[in-house]
């Protein structure tokens, strides 16, 4: 009980102190999860739209598949993108392994299926809504698509956040693919769970409360841009 | 050849044939074998009691429903993927998160109408309905009247030759109904021809200049509407309008 508070208390330290290591690692994070949600939005979001609004075949198959990656082992991510990327796989000759460029790729693989299935349940329950009136106007196919993704924005966020989470808190695809380097490819997670199994608890500590801390901003802000709009837009 | 490349202006879409249609959802026959013609001019109000399949075969008509069963033809069809030349009004009508005035402009992108003449021909529309002070405010908050006048208002800046509406005023009070019932015959006028589903025989007698009454997925009687309301040919006909209340 002691050894944790006197943690507790070294971790507020750190962060009161802006440590410049710390400090280094936030970023880091930030930088590539954000550019992982980027990617995964790009590529997620329009694909859910397009299989909510469009009938093809396949597109069963291709919701039961999307739904089933959300599920996805973030370690298993991990081992096929270094798979894929070392020296001996297919894009080895990119050498972009133990990079943070491998970190963003693999995160955004591991967020886009969450993006895409539950961007495409927002528009699907909203489609019912719109279906007649868009057709009516002559609006069909990914201008459909495109149209309630726009209308929906503010339910959104909360996906896009929920990718971020996702993103932000996994450590096995980062840890096998950007392989922990200091200074180059450590991250908050990772800091984590290397500084915890090294006994340094106050480093831990003060990044999972940075972690906890950018979290629960992100959704309060999240939160009160819905309200606001709703309010606003109906 | 492209003959229709020599014509200077589109031919008209109506007249509106429907040949033998017939409409099912799983075993149950919606609509059951409708022939008619929708001419171009008259205003033509549908009447019938509920599940009769008046709002059925609007979408059917609309090209919302593709029948089961026989044909509904255009004298000159929309191009696939072209802007339409026809318009519906839902007794709901959904709007999208942006101003009113956005809204409209939706619209007129979607008809193909050049981005330098969309807000002017939005504002213009949004004045005839009534609604100019409101352009800029959410469509999505407006009252049910205002957003009803806001889709009269989208039908004004499209100009269609043809116009469908599923009950405009069932769920309106009546000044609002007042205010569409005004907005629809200045459309009228204005050349769309006006296809309107209704329950409400004062509307049915002050808008309507023919009546089509359906009863079960058929089509029981087609007369001009003075003569319908005061004499209606069929037992289906006389007994509804027996039962519905006369504002």
């Amino acid at each position: 009980m002691n050894s944790i508070s006197e943690a507790a208390g070294q971790a507020f330290g750190l962060v009161a102190a802006a440590d410049p290591k710390l400090v280094g690692i936030v970023v880091l994070s930030l930088r590539i999860s954000l550019t992982a949600v980027l990617i995964g939005c790009a590529i997620g979001l329009p694909l859910g739209a397009a299989v909510a609004v469009n009938r093809f075949a396949g597109r069963r198959v291709l919701i039961v598949i999307l739904n089933g990656l959300m599920g996805l082992p973030s370690v298993v991510v991990g081992l096929i993108v270094y798979l894929l990327l070392s020296r001996a796989g297919p894009l080895g000759s990119w050498g972009i392994l133990f990079t943070p460029t491998a970190m963003v790729i693999a995160q955004a693989i591991l967020i886009t299926p969450t993006l895409a299935a539950l961007s495409r349940q927002v528009v699907a329950d909203s489609w019912q809504e719109y279906r007649e009136q868009l057709r009516s106007l002559g609006e069909t196919g990914l201008g459909a698509a495109a149209t309630l993704l726009w209308d929906l924005r503010f339910s959104l966020v909360t996906i896009v956040l929920a990718g971020f989470g996702r993103a932000a808190s996994e450590v096995g695809a980062v840890m096998i693919v950007g392989g922990n380097i200091d200074g180059v490819t450590r991250v908050m997670t990772t800091t984590i769970a290397l500084e915890t199994s090294k006994g340094d608890l106050p480093l831990a500590l003060g990044l999972g409360f940075i972690l906890l801390a950018i979290v629960l901003a992100l959704n309060a802000g999240a939160y009160l841009v819905k309200e606001t709009a709703q309010r606003r837009y109906g | 050849m492209n003959a229709g490349a020599d014509l200077p202006a589109p031919r008209r879409l109506l007249p509106l044939r429907l040949e033998d249609v017939v409409f099912e959802v799983g075993s149950r026959q919606i609509i059951r074998g409708i022939s008619t013609t929708l001419e171009a001019g008259s205003r033509t109000i549908i009447l019938g009691p509920n599940g009769a399949g008046k709002s059925v075969l609007l979408r059917l008509c609309h090209g919302l429903l593709k029948p089961t069963a026989g044909v509904v033809a255009w004298n000159s069809p929309e191009l696939p993927g072209g802007p339409r030349r026809q318009a519906m009004v839902f007794q709901r009508p959904v709007m999208l998160r942006r101003s009113a005035l956005g809204n409209v402009m939706y619209a007129l992108r979607l008809a193909g109408v050049p981005h330098g003449q969309r807000k002017e021909r939005a504002l213009g529309a949004l004045r005839t309905v009534g609604l100019e002070a409101c352009a800029h405010h959410a469509a999505r908050v407006l009252s049910g009247g205002e957003q009803q006048r806001l889709a009269l208002a989208r039908i004004w800046a499209l100009h269609p030759e043809v116009l469908f509406l599923d009950e405009p005023t069932a769920n309106l009070d009546p000044g609002a109904t007042h205010e569409i019932e005004r907005i629809i015959a200045a459309l009228h006028a204005a050349g769309t021809k006006i296809v309107m589903v209704t329950h409400n025989l004062g509307q049915a007698h002050r808008l309507g200049d023919e009546i089509l009454f359906m009863h079960e997925g058929r089509l029981v009687e087609r007369a001009p509407a003075e003569h319908f309301l005061k004499h209606p040919e069929s037992s289906e006909a006389a007994n509804y309008l027996e039962g519905e209340l006369p504002w």
